[in-house]
């Protein structure tokens, strides 16, 4: 090859505009830096909305049980209780089940049967609120009456939480429902923590002739603990939040009763049922609620992310 | 723990009674969803007729009736989203893979999964609060005028979207072999050019994937319409009047107490689940076989 190309004159040539990067890198920044902005607008917007509630009823707004908007006083503790009661019930029920199944997916099942199961769980978490909610109304809260409550309280009735009267929606049916919409969220991350456990804590265990369950116990139940309640708290977070399911089968009445058979009301749901039609104050309170229900899950979304975060080797997408 | 070998039997045994414990468990677990589906069939399939997508909701005990004006509004709502949630997204993703420093990214991430855990109510009172209560104005020009509208409720489905599809975004760019952006810049292409035509049209697949899970996440929410979208009884061709949505529709049908309405409230339902899951396996038959995380 003779033909003489023309010699880059590499000390002509302009170097390549970097203003097409910065534009562009800037523009992504401002772009991913919405969810910060984000947080800052719902944070700002619920203390703006909440302003003159905050001013009028001040701390004892948390601790009052006065819920009246025909005198306009308004008082947030039933509702506080409810989600609480509401929450710690749906995990009660959700956490055994969702990390004997995380166990079961990851340590004990056949491998066939493994992923159809993770893949029927997904299509679980998939089910909207709303539609558990109407399956709630229709089908769970009469079967719960008929064949659930009586036989609680034939059996437990000693106990002030299965006393008083059966008639339907109920704190024990919202924190069912709850339950069965935080379980795959528990349950995925419960598995993506056990699946992270490395195989050599198995393995040591299985060569002193542990047997399976045993090797669960002890090479990886240990291992994964703090992984397994960080899921739990994610969970927690979740349920606190929940609207639309429960505000269809708790029974929205706001009250505080020791019964799980008597109707609660929770944080989410009165902001569902009254915001539409609310006057001024009780709009105000009702941002006050929202307020409330957004720090409380911020703060526990914190504690789930700094526990999952900080858990030896684990990398857990949600 | 672990002793002689006298007690292997027991030990067998009770790791064999684990075994059976747990399944039941699983099998509990999945118990919810074979009940729902059944009675979505059940219920819904006798009340689903052709009447029900061409058709406008009929009144209390009336025979016949839909919810047309609901699944068209449904999806108009999710248009609107996906123009405030995509780009924003998909962008956010972009700097978290291509440009962001580690501590940066480390922010953002955090901020996206608390913006995750962010309960969809509170994006309802929030978007009508800042949107129904005051419309948008700026330097003198109404530019959404005050009032419950599709595009608050679009926007508060936006606002959704925006952390699930950064997110995914950003996994997928992950993926894309460092080569390909060497190659590139080997070539004089400048970094943005490498990053849209090149790392992004590659990964396109992927996280296109991630905006329809994205979008079959929000479709189903009705918490953040209640107050922004509110729902509509009729067509609506005004985006910035009250439009209809299939879960709101459902759950006005749901706490009604007409017995005609119940059974729409299921055959919405079913139609409702029925495109969400569509929406879930077709992303799951594209991406089967690639090395995408789903």
């Amino acid at each position: 090859m003779t033909t003489t190309a023309p010699p880059i004159a590499a000390a002509r040539m302009k170097a390549p505009s970097r203003l097409g990067d910065r534009l562009f890198s800037g523009f992504t920044f401002l772009m991913a830096a919405t969810v910060f902005l984000l947080i800052c607008l719902v944070g700002w917007q619920l203390w703006a909305g909440a302003l003159s509630s905050i001013h009028k009823f001040g701390l004892h707004f948390l601790v009052s049980t006065d819920w009246d908007p025909g005198n306009d006083v308004y008082g947030a503790l039933p509702f506080i209780y409810g989600t609480l009661v509401s929450s710690l019930l749906a995990l009660l029920i959700a956490v055994p089940l969702s990390v004997a199944t995380a166990i079961y997916l990851t340590e004990l099942a056949p491998l066939w049967l493994r992923q159809p199961v993770i893949s029927l769980i997904e299509m679980l978490a998939a089910i909207p609120s709303v539609i558990l909610g109407l399956w709630g109304i229709f089908v769970m809260v009469p079967w719960l009456r008929i064949n659930i409550l009586p036989f609680l309280r034939h059996y437990l009735g000693w106990c002030p939480l299965f006393q008083g009267s059966v008639n339907g929606p109920c704190m024990l049916a919202g924190g069912m429902i709850i339950a069965i919409m935080i379980i795959p969220i528990i349950t995925s991350v419960s598995r993506e923590i056990l699946t992270s456990v490395p195989h050599l804590q198995r393995e040591a265990a299985y060569a002193l002739g542990a047997t399976r369950w045993e090797v669960t116990r002890i090479a990886v139940l240990s291992y994964a603990k703090r992984g397994i309640f960080g899921a739990v708290i994610l969970g927690l977070g979740r349920a606190l939040g929940e609207t639309m399911a429960v505000t269809m089968v708790i029974g929205n009445t706001p009250q505080i009763s020791a019964s799980l058979f008597a109707p609660g009301y929770t944080l989410a749901s009165v902001i569902a049922n009254e915001f539409a039609e609310a006057s001024d104050l009780c709009v105000q309170s009702l941002f006050e609620i929202g307020l409330v229900l957004f720090l409380v899950t911020i703060l526990v979304n914190l504690l789930a992310q700094f526990v999952l975060k900080t858990f030896a080797g684990a990398t857990v997408k949600q | 723990m672990i002793a002689s070998a006298d007690n292997h039997g027991m030990r067998k045994a009770l790791s064999a009674c684990i075994s059976i414990f747990t399944f039941l468990c699983a099998c509990l677990v999945v118990a919810p969803l074979g009940l729902v589906f059944l009675h979505l069939l059940r219920m819904g399939a006798s009340s689903l007729s052709l009447d029900f997508f061409t058709h406008l909701p009929a009144g209390p005990g009336e025979p016949g009736g839909g919810m047309a004006n609901a699944i068209a509004g449904t999806l108009i709502l999710l248009a609107i989203a996906c123009v405030i949630g995509v780009p924003t997204g998909v962008l956010g993703g972009v700097y978290l893979a291509e440009f962001g420093s580690q501590r940066v990214n480390w922010t953002i991430r955090f901020l996206c999964d608390i913006l995750n855990g962010v309960p969809s109510i509170i994006w309802g009172i929030v978007i009508s609060g800042l949107i129904v209560t005051r419309g948008i104005v700026l330097f003198g020009h109404v530019l959404l005028p005050k009032g419950f509208s599709a595009y608050a409720g679009g926007l508060a489905l936006g606002c959704l979207m925006i952390p699930l599809v950064m997110r995914t975004t950003e996994e997928v760019l992950v993926l894309v072999p460092q080569g390909y952006r060497e190659a590139a810049l080997a070539l004089g292409i400048a970094r943005w050019k490498t990053t849209l035509f090149i790392v992004v049209k590659t990964a396109s697949s992927g996280i296109i994937t991630g905006i329809l899970l994205a979008l079959a996440r929000v479709a189903g929410e009705t918490a953040p319409l209640l107050f922004t979208a509110l729902g509509n009884n009729f067509w609506n061709n005004d985006l910035s009047k009250p439009i209809s949505a299939l879960p709101l529709q459902i759950f006005a049908y749901a706490i009604s107490p007409y017995d005609n309405w119940h059974r729409q409230a299921w055959a919405g339902a079913l139609v409702l689940v029925a495109f969400i899951f569509t929406l879930n396996i077709s992303v799951r038959f594209l991406t089967r076989g690639k090395p995408v995380r789903v």
